[in-house]
């Protein structure tokens, strides 16, 4: 007798649960927990489906980083709904966002039920262009991101920096220049201090592991850029670094770095190889690595620079 | 004994889920942040029973990526926590 | 030898199990925050303390040995700190 059935319901049950609590939660920090527990959940239907780069990655970016987004985010508008009152939506509207809602929802059920019993799908054709084209690696996502479909993965780069660059044009004109404000504005305890100074180093090491070994096994740029990200937003948290002003130089050019070096390789494909973003296959492995070293970068530098927000305005002297 | 692996990683997810209730439940918010610290701990038990249950690779990266997570969103949602009670005493 | 091998595994997971499950009945049904804090703590700490020296004998080199238990030895860090300042966040808003 097969427990993988049990655990496949269970884990569908759960999921449902934790997904529709999290949308009738009344509160902010209890819905923002309620969706980080649906990310972990969801992460392990991603090991279920034998897709552990992808469960980490929904571990790092939608559960936990997008948890503390939120929050941070979530308490900024506390004193603005102080001070601004809203009229409640009317009736007309409520009844028609929710027929809108449902009408969506049926859409989306009906197509998952007329759905091919064999799903069309490219994943043949990607892996025997991921094998060709990223000769040398082992894993053949890392090889599909950064070879088959690599176009793709750098304008993924660029909405990341279009993203901060948004976030940063939300503060003032006045602030524009200065850091955003501190993660944590009190003094740190001792013992976060403590948790921090241990876990960063630690942490860093892992986050650089998870990256190197994305070339053969689970892994990637993009899950040890995420974590590298955590690391440096816990050292800002417990104040063992603070926020940089947004107008300093290794900032940008950390956080354009990874696009910029993408675009400059498919460029220089064009001579080397023979077209825009192929690369020589005899150089493919060390080239795809040197890559995403870049790009670990810019997602390490792009991730909190999300969570820190807009510069602040300097303070009254 | 892999099938028995297998089911040991479900009973501890499941159980570590059913202490989301508290998610719900819970007077005020520390509570919740407790549940989750539970759900990740658990997770990362039953990851590593999956690991070496079924030999797939790189689920033992994920435990070690999650065990580093959860310190990160327990430190981050602790912040706020006391930024709430009008911040932390010295 | 296997078998007191296996049977060690089976023992050592088998509590482990045990300690999770005992560490959300605690959550669910103590009556307090800080006993509830306790319960939490005890599951990280034993809970994948025993799950993780269950699964020792199954690791297939040193280095996987090693990598596991980091992982018991960060939770175990990072448990006890984040249980810390749960309970200084629990005392504040006390007061």
């Amino acid at each position: 007798m097969s427990v993988l059935p049990f655990i496949d319901i269970g884990l569908s049950i759960l999921v449902v649960t934790v997904a529709a609590s999290t949308i009738f939660m009344q509160e902010l920090f209890a819905a923002v927990v309620s969706y980080v527990a649906y990310g972990l959940l969801l992460a392990f239907v991603w090991i279920r489906l034998y897709a552990p780069d992808v469960a980490l990655t929904e571990a790092a970016i939608g559960s936990g980083v997008t948890g503390v987004l939120l929050i941070t985010a979530g308490k900024r508008l506390v004193p603005l709904s102080r001070t601004t009152t809203e009229a409640e939506p009317t009736l007309t509207l409520r009844v028609f966002a929710g027929t809108f809602a449902a009408l969506v929802a049926c859409a989306l059920g009906a197509a998952i039920l007329v759905l091919p019993d064999e799903p069309p799908s490219l994943a043949p054709e990607a892996a025997v262009a991921a094998s060709g084209a990223g000769a040398g690696l082992g894993n053949p996502i890392t090889a599909v991101l950064i070879s088959y479909r690599s176009f793709d993965t750098m304008l993924e780069k660029i909405v990341l920096i279009l993203a901060v660059v948004a976030v940063w044009s939300i503060g003032t004109d006045g602030a524009w220049g200065n850091a955003p404000a501190q993660l944590r504005q009190a003094r740190p305890h001792p013992e976060m201090v403590f948790l921090a100074q241990v876990l960063v180093p630690i942490g860093t090491l892992i986050g650089i592991h998870i990256f190197w070994v994305g070339a053969d096994a689970p892994g990637g740029a993009f899950q040890g850029g995420a974590l590298l990200a955590a690391m440096w937003m816990m050292a800002m948290m417990a104040h063992l670094t603070e926020p940089p002003r947004i107008d300093v130089r290794w900032l940008r050019l950390a956080l354009v770095a990874g696009p910029a070096v993408f675009l400059i390789v498919g460029l220089a494909g064009v001579f080397m190889a023979g077209s825009f973003f192929a690369y020589p296959p005899s150089l493919a492995k060390p080239i795809i690595l040197f890559i995403e070293t870049f790009m670990v970068l810019s997602i390490a530098a792009a991730l909190p620079m999300l969570v820190a927000g807009p510069p602040n305005e300097r303070p009254v002297p | 004994m892999n099938e028995s692996l297998l089911g040991t990683a479900g009973l501890i997810l499941l159980s570590v889920a059913a202490g989301l209730a508290r998610v719900l439940s819970g007077p005020n918010d520390v509570e919740r942040l407790m549940a989750v610290q539970l759900l990740s701990t658990g997770g990362v038990a039953a990851l590593l029973l999956i690991a070496y249950a079924t030999n797939v690779p790189g689920v033992d990266d994920v435990a070690l990526g999650l065990a580093l997570l959860t310190a990160f969103a327990a430190i981050a949602f602790v912040n706020h926590l006391e930024a709430d009670e009008g911040g932390a005493e010295t | 030898m296997t078998f007191l091998v296996d049977l060690f595994r089976i023992v050592a997971i088998v509590v482990g199990t045990f300690f999770f499950v005992a560490g959300t009945v605690g959550l669910l049904r103590f009556p307090d925050s800080l006993t509830r804090l306790h319960a939490l703590a005890k599951a990280d700490n034993i809970g994948l303390g025993l799950v993780v020296l269950g699964l020792l004998p199954l690791t297939e080199n040193v280095l996987a040995a090693f990598k596991v238990i980091l992982i018991w030895a960060l939770v175990l860090v990072s448990g006890g700190s984040t249980a810390q300042l749960i309970g200084r966040a629990l005392r504040s808003g006390r007061r």
